[in-house]
């Protein structure tokens, strides 16, 4: 797959008259949203509205995954994430707006809970053989990608939360998705994992070209390893590119000044670490201890 | 020298068996033991339709099923009431409907226990043949649903993002289980059919390491429970259908107790 050139696409974010300061670069300055999706994305959405119970879940929300861009959705819990990625896979239907996927689009989904259920009995091979048909080397050589080569013939439903994980990405993988959607992938994962983690995400991107759309509630790694960052609470409150966005104001309310400020110390490192090329993140850094849950 | 209405018995318990095991293992795994009990329960409506029409009592058994089924589906879209809850309603709604209906219509001397339990040794060579004959179009449905099912019943959301039509499988699924249920009805009644489909399937679970293992596992071990119970019930005069589901009940026990043990060890 070819990069595409990294541009934001235009109307990602609908302006909120509380949140957004004109002129910011995470932002557009045109106003009206076009009415069909722009073209070459992934997916698109215009203009989303979700509730449950009558109480609003998301509302106005404009969406586009590229090829070849890691997009992170963050916000705080219960800002609707899981939301607004079950309404852009379609796995639920929005209020209002649309969402448009690109024809044939091959979608590689981690979800945020997978719990195999035990009763069902199945090695991670099979597993990773259902509805696909992968040569047994192609299943050995996704599993060595993610790390997780060595439990192959377990059963799923002995493996830790990170291993479950190793093994969702594997599967995505293997369907060759133009568009990996993870929601979560962290979670129950310690922090050394976490970084691993999505270092993996970014170089199998890097390898295979397709868009990644990530869906995170903590900051800082996640930031760093991302091409453009959404802020999301029930209404996207700011967008852009992760440095832009850890300095807008509405970002700094919805997490705290002093947990935001953070972000940029962790950036320093990270592009230390990335000139010294494969060096470990700095888990060390005390600014990093206060991650928010 | 085996009587013929044994042999009979036998072809209908084992080949029940063999059919069930692949849709009672997608029950336990679907977590649906509860909603195949009302779709079964409210059989009884069926049987006292084709007391009260002459209708066929298989057919209308199998319409009477359908019918709840598609209701449970649609009520199952409301999120005012969990569903176990709603599934309650109609479960114990449509057995007493069921009860009443089939108790006026046949008449004060009605052998309502036969319709409860089924009647495994009044088998004739006709309803082996309907078994076969349906039995070869579940067979068939649920080869052609087999993949689908499995990743559904790991992960609904996770099939439905990767393009699997999980409601219209569902739906499919929905309907073979019903047709299977319309089925077994005959042989071992409305109350103990979901047995017959889940109680094997647990059984084979400990030690099974497919999900392929376990269908075949859950069918040996049905085909021996309608030996042992078929047995038990001619040494002893005992009902046929709640021989075999007893005896299948037992091997669970054992099954769960023997992992159990494996596991503390």
């Amino acid at each position: 797959m070819a990069t595409p050139a990294r541009v934001d696409p235009p109307h990602h974010a609908r302006r909120e008259p509380d949140c957004c300061d004109q002129g910011h670069r995470g932002h557009r300055l045109d106003t009206h949203a076009p009415p069909l999706p722009a073209i070459g994305t992934l997916v698109s959405a215009r203009g989303l509205t979700f509730a449950r119970g009558g109480r609003p879940i998301l509302t106005g929300i404009d969406v586009d995954v590229v090829p070849g861009e890691i997009l992170t959705l963050i916000g705080p819990n219960g800002a609707g994430k899981t939301t607004l990625v079950r309404l852009l896979l379609g796995l639920d239907r929005p209020d209002s707006g649309t969402v448009h996927r690109a024809d044939g689009l091959v979608v590689g989904y981690v979800p945020q809970m997978f719990a195999a259920d035990r009763a069902l009995p199945m090695t991670v091979s099979r597993f990773l053989s259902l509805g696909l048909a992968p040569t047994p080397v192609q299943i050995a050589a996704a599993l060595e990608e993610v790390g997780a080569a060595r439990v192959a013939g377990q059963q799923l439903a002995s493996l830790s939360g990170g291993e479950l994980q190793r093994i969702l990405i594997a599967r995505a993988v293997l369907r060759n998705p133009g568009l990996l959607v993870l929601d979560e992938p962290v979670k129950g994962v310690d922090f050394l994992g976490e970084a691993d983690l999505y270092r993996l995400i970014a170089d199998l991107r890097d390898a295979r070209g397709f868009g990644v759309l990530l869906v995170s509630h903590d900051l800082h790694v996640v930031m760093a390893a991302s091409d453009r960052v959404l802020c999301l609470n029930r209404h996207i409150c700011c967008s852009g590119v992760p440095h832009a966005v850890a300095k807008h104001p509405e970002y700094a309310r919805l997490f705290g000044r002093e947990l935001a400020a953070a972000y940029a110390v962790y950036e320093h490192h990270h592009d230390h670490a990335h000139a010294i090329d494969g060096s470990p993140l700095p888990v060390g850094n005390d600014d990093l201890g206060d991650r928010s849950a | 020298m085996i009587e013929p209405f044994l042999l009979k018995a036998f072809a209908a318990g084992a080949g029940l068996a063999v059919l069930t095991a692949p849709l009672g293992s997608v029950v336990v795994w679907s977590r649906m033991a509860y909603f195949g009990e009302a779709v079964a329960h409210a059989g009884l409506i069926g049987i006292a339709l084709a007391l009260s029409t002459g209708l066929d009592r298989t057919l209308a058994v199998l319409l009477v099923t359908l019918a709840a089924s598609g209701l449970l589906l649609l009520l199952g879209r409301q999120n005012l009431v969990p569903l176990d809850s709603v599934l309650g309603l109609i479960h114990h709604g449509s057995l007493s409907l069921g009860i009443i209906a089939a108790a006026m219509l046949a008449g004060p001397g009605v052998d309502l226990q036969g319709y409860l339990f089924g009647d495994i040794f009044a088998v004739s060579e006709t309803d082996l043949a309907l078994l076969a004959a349906l039995g070869l179009v579940v067979g068939l449905a649920m080869w052609h649903l087999w993949q689908p099912l499995l990743r559904i019943a790991l992960d609904p959301d996770l099939a439905a993002a990767e393009g699997v039509p999980r409601e219209r499988v569902r739906l499919a699924f929905t309907i073979v289980l019903a047709l299977a249920v319309a089925l077994a009805v005959k042989f071992v009644g409305v109350l103990l059919v979901i047995a017959f489909l889940v109680v094997p399937a647990v059984a084979a679970r400990p030690f099974a390491a497919s999900p392929e293992q376990m269908v075949w596992l859950a069918s040996g071990i049905g085909i021996g429970a309608v030996l042992a119970g078929l047995s038990v019930s001619l040494a002893w005069d005992a009902p046929g259908g709640p021989a075999i589901v007893l005896a299948m009940a037992l091997a669970a026990a054992a099954s769960l107790v023997a992992a159990g043990l494996r596991k503390s060890r």
